[in-house]
């Protein structure tokens, strides 16, 4: 994959509320392009709710309103004139907290995205399932496997899976939702090993609740919290992922980090 | 400190009285769960063995398979194929509309609809499944009839069709519940990572809802077929009871249940006429006891493989 600086955010003021409930407020944030950064904080800070805007997920809940600006690459994709969410959606990939291949071959699992999109052909669809396998890292475990049903893979084979089907869209950015937090440590390092090579053709946002995946993965950090059930949650601060675990100018997220809280 | 010891802390310190109460309950619990895989039992033996005059009179393979139904002349014929084929023809209609309008209802009710409209729709369901057949039957005879006479310009308007039709209108809600129950039971991560890919509702339902779903919509099948080759009332008021073996659905034709219901209370008790149509008794208690039984294992099948 050649890199072509496609796939950064802009969010300015972003707020999420549903029903008459406001989640999330007053977010405003730069993700630069094929880099990865990594949404922290405790549980209920809207960290997965502000990644569900990135690609408009939160639109299937409904009754969910989103208000501010959230530009990728410079396009508002909340513009209903200019954006359509399924076309997002091939831009914009997500990988879910728990493994969800779909009950078909590991084959057809890649496969799926693509033919959706109009790829018919069997050798051109034989070369993205075989080059997303490999991005994904799982290609040299299950090259002679293709047609094996993808529910007799491990765990963690299963959410390389479903990396591997979100990249053969061949989408600019990738969300991730706490994607090792359901796998066992060896799984989870060969994930955070694909995030590595990965974040040079494709921009990563991830959400994770483990703060050492964080400072190992991530190039910029994102802090989020809600200080209370009244207010809604909303973003401490955001900066290097050097500078934030070493040296963060707020005192929460220090307290954060050091697990005083949370 | 008082010490017990392992036999004491069994036994305890409960009264007789109470444990005798609590063996009690759980003998009448027993006791219920077993009634009803006994009478199940006791209903097969006692055909069977009603059966058992015509199976050696007559014999199992000259039944099932003889062409003629003759059972008060003369020379009497016990054959069956003219109710299995009228059967037959009359299920064929009737799955040919139960099953794809049922279908796309389940479909439309999981996929397409709010939760409002969902518990309207179910309820309204529910009660198409309490109409009395007799009630299905005399609409049948009022409407149905007339029209398949005037539409294909058949002789009579009681024909396999119009049975088939009708008793397809009663399989429905069995169809409908049972896929969309098993529509439903597709967890909701599969449709979440079909959207995220890019695909709109529909694609996402034809191309990975339905299949994952597919064996317990089979099942559902399973159970609308059991359903309309057992009914009995509207196949008997509207088929025509004709004895031949009909080639096409657009003539009267005599079903199974219909046969039975028809003929039963002309025959003498322990003749060869009673204990030949005790024996399609069993013969369609057979049927409908292995359709059940394969949807019951292909959903149980399916209900296994969501329990990761």
């Amino acid at each position: 994959m050649v890199s072509n600086n496609l796939g950064s955010f802009e969010l300015t003021d972003v707020s999420v509320t549903y029903g008459s409930e406001t989640a999330v407020a007053g977010v405003t944030m730069h993700i630069p392009a094929e880099s990865v950064t990594a949404l922290i904080g405790p549980s209920g800070c809207g960290k997965s709710t502000l990644l569900r805007c990135l690609n408009r997920m939160n639109d299937e809940i409904g009754n969910v309103t989103i208000e501010g600006k959230l530009l990728l690459d410079g396009v508002d994709i909340y513009d209903s004139r200019a954006v359509d969410p399924v076309e997002l959606r091939k831009r914009v990939g997500q990988v879910f907290q728990k493994p969800n291949p779909f009950p078909m071959t590991i084959f057809d699992n890649v496969a799926y995205g693509p033919r959706t999109h109009g790829v018919k052909k069997k050798s051109e669809l034989d070369q993205i399932v075989e080059e997303s396998l490999r991005r994904a890292a799982l290609w040299k475990e299950v090259k002679d496997l293709l047609k094996k049903h993808a529910f007799e893979l491990s765990g963690g084979q299963q959410q390389r899976l479903c990396i591997a089907r979100a990249l053969a869209t061949e989408p600019e950015v990738l969300l991730m939702d706490e994607p090792a937090s359901s796998l066992d440590p060896i799984s989870t390092q060969q994930i955070e090993d694909t995030i590595a090579t990965l974040k040079e053709s494709v921009t990563i946002v991830i959400v994770t609740h483990n703060m050492q995946q964080a400072a190992r993965v991530s190039d910029q950090t994102a802090f989020m919290l809600r200080d209370s059930m009244e207010r809604p949650a909303s973003l401490v601060e955001m900066g290097e992922t050097r500078m934030m675990f070493t040296n963060p100018s707020d005192k929460r997220t220090e307290e954060y980090i050091t697990g005083r809280f949370g | 400190m008082k010490h017990l010891t392992i036999s004491q802390l069994k036994q305890g310190d409960r009264p007789d009285s109470s444990r005798a109460v609590e063996l009690f309950i759980k003998f009448l619990i027993t006791l219920s769960g077993w009634t009803a895989i006994l009478v199940l039992a006791a209903i097969a033996i006692f055909l069977f063995l009603s059966g058992m005059r015509a199976m050696q009179e007559i014999g199992v393979i000259n039944m099932l398979f003889g062409e003629s139904w003759f059972p008060t002349s003369k020379n009497q014929q016990f054959g069956f194929l003219p109710a299995i084929t009228g059967s037959l023809w009359a299920t064929l209609v009737a799955l040919s509309i139960s099953v794809p309008l049922g279908i796309m209802s389940a479909v439309f009710i999981s996929e397409f609809t709010g939760k409002r409209v969902k518990e309207v729709a179910k309820s309204i369901i529910e009660f198409m499944a309490a109409i009395p057949s007799v009630v299905l039957g005399l609409i049948g005879l009022s409407i149905l009839a007339p029209w398949v006479r005037e539409t294909f310009g058949t002789a009579t308007g009681l024909t396999a069709m119009t049975a088939g039709m009708m008793v397809g209108f009663m399989c429905l809600p069995t169809i409908i519940s049972i896929a969309e129950d098993a529509l439903h039971a597709v967890p909701n991560e599969l449709r979440q990572g079909s959207a995220a890919l890019g695909n709109t509702r529909w694609q996402t339902t034809y191309k990975v809802v339905i299949p994952a779903a597919s064996s317990g919509i089979f099942a559902a099948v399973m159970l609308g077929l059991g359903r309309a080759i057992g009914e009995t009332m509207v196949v008997l008021m509207l088929a025509g009871n004709a004895g031949i073996i009909p080639t096409d659905p657009l003539v009267s034709v005599r079903t199974l249940p219909g046969t039975i219901a028809n003929e039963m209370g002309e025959t003498v008790r322990g003749g060869l006429h009673y204990s030949a149509l005790f024996f399609m008794g069993f013969f369609l208690f057979a049927v409908t006891f292995m359709i059940n039984l394969a949807a019951d294992v292909v959903l149980e099948r399916q209900r296994r493989r969501w329990r990761r």
